[in-house]
Parts: C-alpha cells; sequence; structure tokens
C-alpha cells in the first residue's frame, strides 16, 4: 500500500464515518435520550429522499434555470416534511406507548412496512432517479493520483453543520435545557414547570427530521426505492448500540470507529467477510461492556 | 402407538398422498376448464425487496393474457389468471406454489425471479405435479420436469460476454457480486471462462444485498487497474455503485464495465447519466428492431404508460406465457405431461426474435447481446451471438 492509497482510504473512512454519524444522529435523539425504538427510522430517511425527489421533479416541470439550486432546497425540505410527519407520528401513535418498549417496537415496525408499501404504490415500485447536481458531479483531484468525490466531500461538511446545529440546540439553548431535563428525569421536570408532552413530541419530531436530512444526502450516494431505509436501519442501531444509547457523544464516537472499521476490513477482505467480522467485534465489546461503548454511569 | 402401528400410519399416509399425486392430473383438468375458461397462476414479489424487479414482469404476463384472450384464448377457452403475491419470502412462494396447484388447479404458472425463490417452489412443483415458467435469465445447474426455462442460463450470457470482452477488451478482469447464489455461481463460471481464455483475474469481491458503501472496493479497483469490471451486482445497490464509481470518476467512457443484472429497467433507478457507455449482456433490449418487439413495446406503453421501458425479464415473461399457449394447442391439452412434451422444439417468433425450446432439456435457443447504454437509458447493441443451444450443464 502506498502513500495515494492510504490518502484514498483514509477518506473513505472519513466519509463512511460521516454518513453512519448523520444517520445515527436522529436515532440517538429518538433512542438514546428518549428510550423510544422507531423501527420506522428507515423510512424516514426514505421519506427525506423521496422528498429530495419530489423537489427535483418539482424544479424541472417549473424552474428548470435552477436545477443547480434544487438539492439544497431538498435538504430543507426534507427537514420539514420528515419533522411535521414525526410530530403528527408522536402526536398519534408514539405518546399512548411510553411506558410500553414492547409495543412500541411491534408499533413503528408495522409503521415501516406500511410507509414501504404506500412507497411502492404511490411513488414507483423501482428505484426513483434523483439527479446529482452539477456542483456535485466529478471529483476534486488533490494530486495526480489522488482524488476525492465531491459528494462526499459535501456530505462531510453537511454532517459537519448538522453535528453542530444539534449540539448547540442541545446544550446552548433553553429548549435543549428542556429536552435535557425530561431525559433526565420526567417527572421532576414536570414539577417544575415544563411542558414534558410539548418537550416529547418536539424531541422526536427533531430525531425524525434529522433523519430526513441524511435520507436527503444519501441520494447522491446511494438508491432511493421502497426499501432504502433498511438498508440504513441495520447500521443506525448498531452505530447507537455501540456507542452507549444515552450519550451522543458516544454516538459520534461510536460512528467514526465503525466508519474506519468498514472501510479498513473491506480493503484487506472481501465485502461480506469485513461485514461479519465487524459485526463479531461489536458482540464482543458488548459482552464486555453491555451499555455500550461510552456509557455513562447512570444511577438508576 | 406401537411401531407398527405408526409404521402402518406412515404407509397409508403415503400411500394417500401418492394416490391423489397420481388422480390429481385427472382431476384437474376438469376445474380448470370449467365455464370456457382456463386458470393460469401467476406468482411473483408484489410486496418486499424483490418486488422492484418482479412487479413489472406480472405487468408484462397480464399484458400477454389479455391480448391471447381479445384473439379468441387457448383452443377457445378464455385465461383467468390467478396472482399471487409470494412477497420476497422463499416459503410464501412455496406455500402460494401449493395453493395455486392444489386449490385454484391452475393449468400452469408463471412465476418466480430469484434463484431462491425457484429453488423453494421446485419440489412442490415436482411433487404436485404442476408446470412452472421461470422468466429470468438464471445461473444454469438444473433442469426439472416441471419448470421451462423461458430466459438465458449461463452459458448465453455470462459466457458468451466473457468471450467477447476477452476479444475486444483485454483480459484483466476485477469481478463484484451480490453475495448470494447467483453472482457466486456466475462468478464462478466466468473465472473458470477466464482460465480458458487465458486472462488475469485482477480481483474479485462480494457484498451482502442492499449494500450502499462501495467506496473501499472502488479504491481497489483504482489500484488494481483492470481491463474489464465485471459487475453481477443486483438490485438496489447497483445505484450505490454505479453513483460512487461515478463520483470517483470511473465511467462507462474511460473504463469497459460489464453488467449481467442490470437492463432499461434498472437503469432508470441508477440515473442514465451514471449507467451512460457501460455494457450489459442480455438477450432483448426494448430497441430491437423487429415487428414481434415493435408492437410489444407499443402495447406495454399503451397499457402501462408511456414513460415505461420494457427489459429481458419483462420480454421473456411475455414469451413465457405465448409458449404455454402454443404448446397447449400442439398438445391439444392442458395437462402437463403433454403441454411438457408438446415444448420440445417449439418455436415462436418473439420480441427477441426466434427463439426455440431445446429438444429436452427445457432450456431455450437464444441470441447473447452485448450492448451499450445511451444517455437517454436505452441500449445500442454492439454485438449479437448466433442461436446458442441452452447448456444448463457446461464443461468448464
Amino acid at each position: 500500500m502506498n502513500f495515494d492509497m492510504l490518502a484514498m482510504q483514509a477518506f473513505t473512512g472519513l466519509s463512511v464515518f460521516t454518513i453512519l454519524m448523520l444517520m445515527a444522529l436522529g436515532l440517538a435523539i429518538v433512542f438514546g435520550l428518549m428510550g423510544v425504538i422507531n423501527m420506522a427510522h428507515g423510512e424516514l430517511m426514505a421519506m427525506g429522499a423521496y422528498t429530495t425527489y419530489g423537489t427535483a421533479v418539482l424544479f424541472e416541470t417549473y424552474f428548470p434555470r435552477f436545477m443547480d439550486a434544487y438539492f439544497v432546497v431538498g435538504i430543507v425540505f426534507a427537514f420539514c416534511i420528515t419533522f411535521v410527519f414525526g410530530f403528527l407520528l408522536e402526536r398519534g401513535l408514539i405518546q399512548f406507548l411510553y411506558k410500553r418498549p414492547l409495543d412500541t417496537m411491534l408499533a413503528t415496525w408495522g409503521l415501516s412496512l406500511i410507509l414501504q408499501q404506500i412507497y411502492r404504490q404511490f411513488i414507483n415500485a423501482k428505484e426513483v432517479e434523483v439527479p446529482t447536481v452539477s456542483w456535485l458531479q466529478g471529483t476534486w483531484q488533490a494530486t495526480e493520483t489522488v482524488s476525492f468525490p465531491l459528494s462526499r466531500i459535501f456530505i462531510i461538511g453537511l454532517a459537519v453543520v448538522t453535528g453542530a446545529a444539534v449540539y448547540m440546540l442541545l446544550y446552548k439553548t433553553r429548549w435543549g435545557l428542556r429536552i435535557r431535563a425530561v431525559t433526565q428525569n420526567r417527572s421532576i421536570s414536570g414539577a417544575v414547570g415544563i411542558n414534558t408532552t410539548k418537550v416529547d413530541a418536539f424531541t422526536f419530531a427533531l430525531g425524525c427530521g434529522l433523519a430526513g436530512i441524511a435520507g436527503s444526502s444519501f441520494t447522491m450516494l446511494a438508491s432511493t426505492g421502497p426499501v432504502t431505509g433498511q438498508a440504513y436501519i441495520v447500521d443506525t442501531f448498531i452505530v447507537v448500540v455501540f456507542g452507549g444509547v444515552e450519550s451522543l457523544l458516544g454516538t459520534i464516537a461510536s460512528a467514526f470507529i465503525m466508519g474506519q472499521m468498514q472501510s479498513w476490513f473491506e480493503y484487506f477482505m472481501s465485502g461480506s467477510m469485513a461485514r461479519a467480522s465487524i459485526l463479531l467485534l461489536v458482540i464482543v465489546v458488548l459482552y464486555f461492556r453491555p451499555n455500550g461503548l461510552f456509557a455513562t454511569k447512570v444511577r438508576r | 402407538m406401537s411401531n407398527t402401528d405408526r409404521r402402518g400410519f406412515i404407509k397409508a399416509t403415503a400411500a394417500t398422498a401418492a394416490a391423489s399425486a397420481i388422480a390429481a392430473p385427472y382431476i384437474w383438468p376438469k376445474g380448470a376448464q370449467a365455464a370456457g375458461t382456463v386458470k393460469m397462476g401467476i406468482l411473483h414479489s408484489l410486496t418486499g425487496t424483490i418486488a422492484i424487479a418482479e412487479k413489472s414482469v406480472v405487468d408484462a404476463e397480464m399484458l400477454a393474457v389479455e391480448e391471447i384472450n381479445a384473439a379468441g384464448g387457448v383452443m377457445g377457452q378464455k385465461i383467468e389468471a390467478v396472482v399471487e403475491d409470494g412477497a420476497s419470502d422463499w416459503p410464501t412462494f412455496a406455500e402460494k406454489a401449493r395453493k395455486l396447484i392444489e386449490k385454484d388447479k391452475v393449468a400452469a404458472v408463471m412465476g418466480c425471479y430469484t434463484s431462491a425463490s425457484r429453488k423453494a417452489v421446485l419440489p412442490v412443483f415436482e411433487k404436485l405435479k404442476g408446470l412452472l415458467y421461470y422468466p429470468t435469465y438464471y445461473e444454469g445447474l438444473e433442469r426439472s420436469e416441471n419448470i421451462m426455462y423461458t430466459a438465458q442460463e449461463a452459458t448465453q450470457s455470462v459466457i458468451a460476454a466473457m468471450d467477447w470482452l476477452a476479444k475486444n477488451k483485454g483480459k484483466s478482469f476485477y469481478m463484484i457480486g451480490s453475495d448470494y447464489i447467483w453472482p457466486r455461481t456466475t462468478i464462478k463460471i466466468a473465472k473458470a471462462t477466464l482460465g480458458r481464455l487465458g486472462g488475469k483475474l485482477a480481483g474479485e469481491g462480494y457484498y451482502p444485498l442492499g449494500h450502499i458503501e462501495f467506496s473501499s472496493e472502488i479504491n481497489k479497483i483504482k489500484a488494481a487497474k483492470p481491463d474489464v469490471i465485471l459487475n453481477c451486482v443486483v438490485g438496489g445497490s447497483n445505484v450505490a455503485f454505479f453513483k460512487q464509481l461515478n463520483a470517483a470518476g470511473i465511467t462507462g467512457k474511460n473504463q469497459a464495465i460489464l453488467s449481467l443484472a442490470v437492463s432499461e429497467e434498472e437503469v432508470s433507478g441508477i440515473g442514465a447519466e451514471n449507467a451512460a457507455g457501460t455494457l450489459t449482456c442480455m438477450s432483448y433490449f426494448q430497441s430491437l428492431k423487429n415487428p414481434a418487439n415493435e408492437k410489444f413495446v407499443k402495447a406495454f406503453k399503451a397499457k402501462y404508460g408511456a414513460n415505461r421501458v420494457t427489459g429481458d425479464t419483462l420480454n421473456c415473461g411475455y414469451n413465457s406465457v405465448y409458449l404455454w399457449k402454443l404448446a397447449a394447442e400442439k398438445a391439444k391439452s392442458f395437462e402437463v405431461a403433454k403441454v411438457v412434451a408438446a415444448s420440445s422444439d417449439l418455436q415462436f417468433d418473439s420480441p427477441e426474435g426466434k427463439i426455440k425450446f431445446h429438444k429436452d432439456n427445457h432450456h431455450l435457443w437464444k441470441h447473447a447481446r452485448i450492448g451499450t447504454f445511451r444517455p437517454d437509458g436505452q441500449v445500442d447493441m454492439v454485438y449479437e451471438s448466433a442461436l446458442i443451444e441452452p447448456n444448463p450443464f457446461p464443461k468448464l
């Protein structure tokens, strides 16, 4: 392995890390902070992807001159639509199941199947084509032999911005303070005057909105189809569980480790073997640290 | 229950089963032909992962049924299609196959897409003496008395493609595929062919179905600098693979990439601009110029919409219904054994040109065709083989 290869593999690792982080942030909030196991999280990503597709079609039909800008608008739309959907979902379904984690799992799994069939029936059974905007096509030629895809550079940037925004929201605003308070102790938070139902709905919607952003950005790299979400959901759960479900920083660190492992393992062995080895390592780690790699000690 | 009793019980059950199996062919034609109709099963996934590929095959088969009925049916009997959903789940396929044969008493079934689903229904069709028309290109190495294979097997696709590639594009190959039976077997056959041609294997990789991250593999491809990338990736992963290849600067313009599981249909999801210039090997392209195909494409678009495209498996599904009709008319019966016997050497002027069943191995004589994807997602044919004799058990 020469220097060029090393640079490209390191970039691949970085890229996979940011992708996993984008996928896992929303789930880390919903699952980690709220304790809701949302099996439909993957389908929410697909919803974000479909929104981006819809935006592309809209721009192609009505504003073909601004086609280059559609992707940015698509990301914003994706966030808004999944946010609203998440809000309605929490109000209409999840709020009745907070004390019944197993029922939540079953209900959201059912929801994921319903969403998949809706995509299949009303959008397209096949993958739809989301055009790559011209400024994300091609590569950045760093040296003569080393090049980095622009779409991946964009996703790295987007992940950094999103991560920073979530951090600011949770740790620097009053809303964030309320969310953290409710996470730590729901009844005391209620007692000091925080409207916990409102906080729950907002937090859940935020997690869903982040899934939308992730789904939207992945249209540049992967497919947009009815079962697209299934490709993401397993990795997303692994990242969150591996990192320790109650810590956002743990999720990010875990995404970093998983991303590096994936890119290097895949370099040295076949894809399926790499995947099996990663899962094996995760199992071993969880055996010794059942609460995840970065779980903070919480008194129960 | 003593041992003898149990043995007796098993014997009795087996005898009953055998008796009903023998009796079945004599009972069902009555049911199947009641009221001037003949029942035909359609068994594909309408839900689940594989629905992406199978739904449009159902469309093509229904089109053939409609055409045949409009022209007076089979031996004066209208076809009544019974559509069942295999739900991308192999045990469900077996269950629905049993239901179609035993309860609906269909005369034949058009169905299955993945090899896994075909392997699941095979024992059902053999035991209950049903008849399955299987319309997907597959890896070969199978021949059942109760299955008619209407798409190409390995010698008619991968081996023909390898010969052409080695002659025209170079002899160092990088092979990549999804990790299950079809890609694994196909690449095994490709490697054996490569040995015969004196080529070099630059690398190979397998990824789970649905995998979406190919950047490490692409780095490896960049380092290996192969003459040809042989792509056996299946389904949605292809979208990720092509988009990421393109983003990394590897395109059909600067690299020979031949896909064995990408037709006009899949390209609409990949994005035609990402696949432009890459090669594909099939028996049928929508752009083929012949009267039967022009009629097929026109009818398909009229029924399902102008933006729909046809493709290899759609063509094979469409042909299957006609091949069954022709065989039944030749046999003057819907009885499975007679239909199968009548299929020997049976010819049909199909959208992919003249095709003919082999004398006895249940596969079709076919052309292998290689083409380049255009920026609009259609294919320009660059090579057409002579009719290749089907040989599901090739010497490698």
